[in-house]
């Protein structure tokens, strides 16, 4: 049951996190240089992406210290580079066991990250919490000490090697929306229609200006509207 | 107004926590609404597909580079190997490709 300590669900997390934490990394260090410009040690570079586990918004929040805002504003761009993330949490808590506890609920809550939510939401029901803290362990540390060597060490690491490492985390989506878009053709409909429409969003000389947090959010409430009328899911799915 | 920068980080940690957890804990039975149920089916195939294009393009030093990790990514997950190889296979196109034409 959802409860039971499973070290087999964990190390499958774990080695499933590993590649996260491997784009995490590469993420989290062009990350620091952002946040060594507006001032941030190592230490609390560190604690950004330990309490946030998040890109967007620690970047966001990042321009918000940069600019001397004051903390309503960072709670504010906080929440809205963040939004998506109540939506997969709402997702998730379908592919949870529904006996599942309290804490539990509590603490693989705070890995709701798009990466890890992803592979969550790829296990077969239910997906047992302690898979989510395997993927938790593998990849929140990268992400806090690239985040830290960002700060310190600027752009000691070759640039080719950032440059390789960044195309981790969009495999790993491909790994997720591929198969079953091959399986499902509603699925596949959406995953086109994401491609496209995030593509014209980013060309299109207003929107291009919308915070790609926004547009994320935005044209995945559309996207999954749409799909949802025109294709209802029946009762195996979600 | 010169904030301190601890009191940022755990204004943002908060919300950011917040934001995570409160659907997770409130949301305790299946739900039933096959629109709300249908929706929440698709939400990460859009939100992803929606991050991975045309972002990819622009992660790497080149377009061309990141597009190849495109192709060579979403064939192998075609072809259903696995989270790990797909994520490196792209990894490695980048880095021999960027090696070429640089």
């Amino acid at each position: 049951m959802a409860e039971k300590i499973s070290t087999v669900e964990f190390k499958e997390g774990f080695r499933d996190g590993i590649p996260i934490g491997l784009g995490y990394f590469a993420v989290s260090f062009a990350l620091g240089i952002a946040m060594k410009n507006a001032g941030l040690t190592a230490l609390q570079g560190f604690f950004m992406s330990l309490f946030n586990l998040a890109s967007a918004g620690e970047y966001a929040g990042t321009q918000v210290i940069l600019s001397n805002g004051t903390y309503l504003q960072m709670a504010m761009m906080t929440l809205v580079a963040n939004a998506r993330y109540l939506l997969m949490s709402c997702s998730l808590s379908q592919h949870i066991h529904p006996s599942t506890s309290t804490a539990h609920r509590m603490a693989i809550g705070y890995g709701v990250t798009d990466e890890i939510f992803g592979i969550e939401i790829n296990r077969p029901l239910y997906t047992s919490p302690f898979y989510g803290y395997g993927a938790i362990a593998a990849s929140a540390l990268p992400w806090c000490i690239g985040t830290s060597f960002g700060i310190m060490m600027g752009n000691i690491l070759p640039a080719r090697i950032v440059s390789a490492l960044s195309v981790a985390l969009y495999g790993m989506f491909l790994a997720i929306i591929i198969p079953p878009a091959r399986k499902d053709m509603a699925v596949m409909a959406v995953v086109v229609a994401g491609f496209l429409s995030s593509w014209i969003l980013e060309i299109t000389p207003w929107f291009s200006s919308i915070s790609s947090g926004n547009r994320i959010i935005l044209l995945t409430v559309v996207i999954a509207s749409i799909a949802a009328i025109a294709k209802p899911v029946k009762e195996e799915h979600a | 107004m010169k904030g301190n920068i601890w009191i940022y980080i755990l204004v943002s940690g908060l919300v950011s926590y917040i934001i995570r957890v409160l659907p997770l804990t409130l949301i305790r039975k299946p739900i039933t609404n096959t629109f709300i149920r249908s929706f929440l089916y698709y939400v990460p195939y859009a939100t992803l597909a929606v991050m991975t294009f045309p972002a990819i393009m622009l992660a790497t030093d080149n377009v061309f580079s990141g597009l190849a990790a495109l192709l060579v990514g979403s064939v192998l997950a075609w072809k259903e190997k696995g989270l790990p190889a797909v994520a490196s296979a792209c990894c490695v196109t980048v880095f021999l490709l960027e090696l070429i034409l640089a």
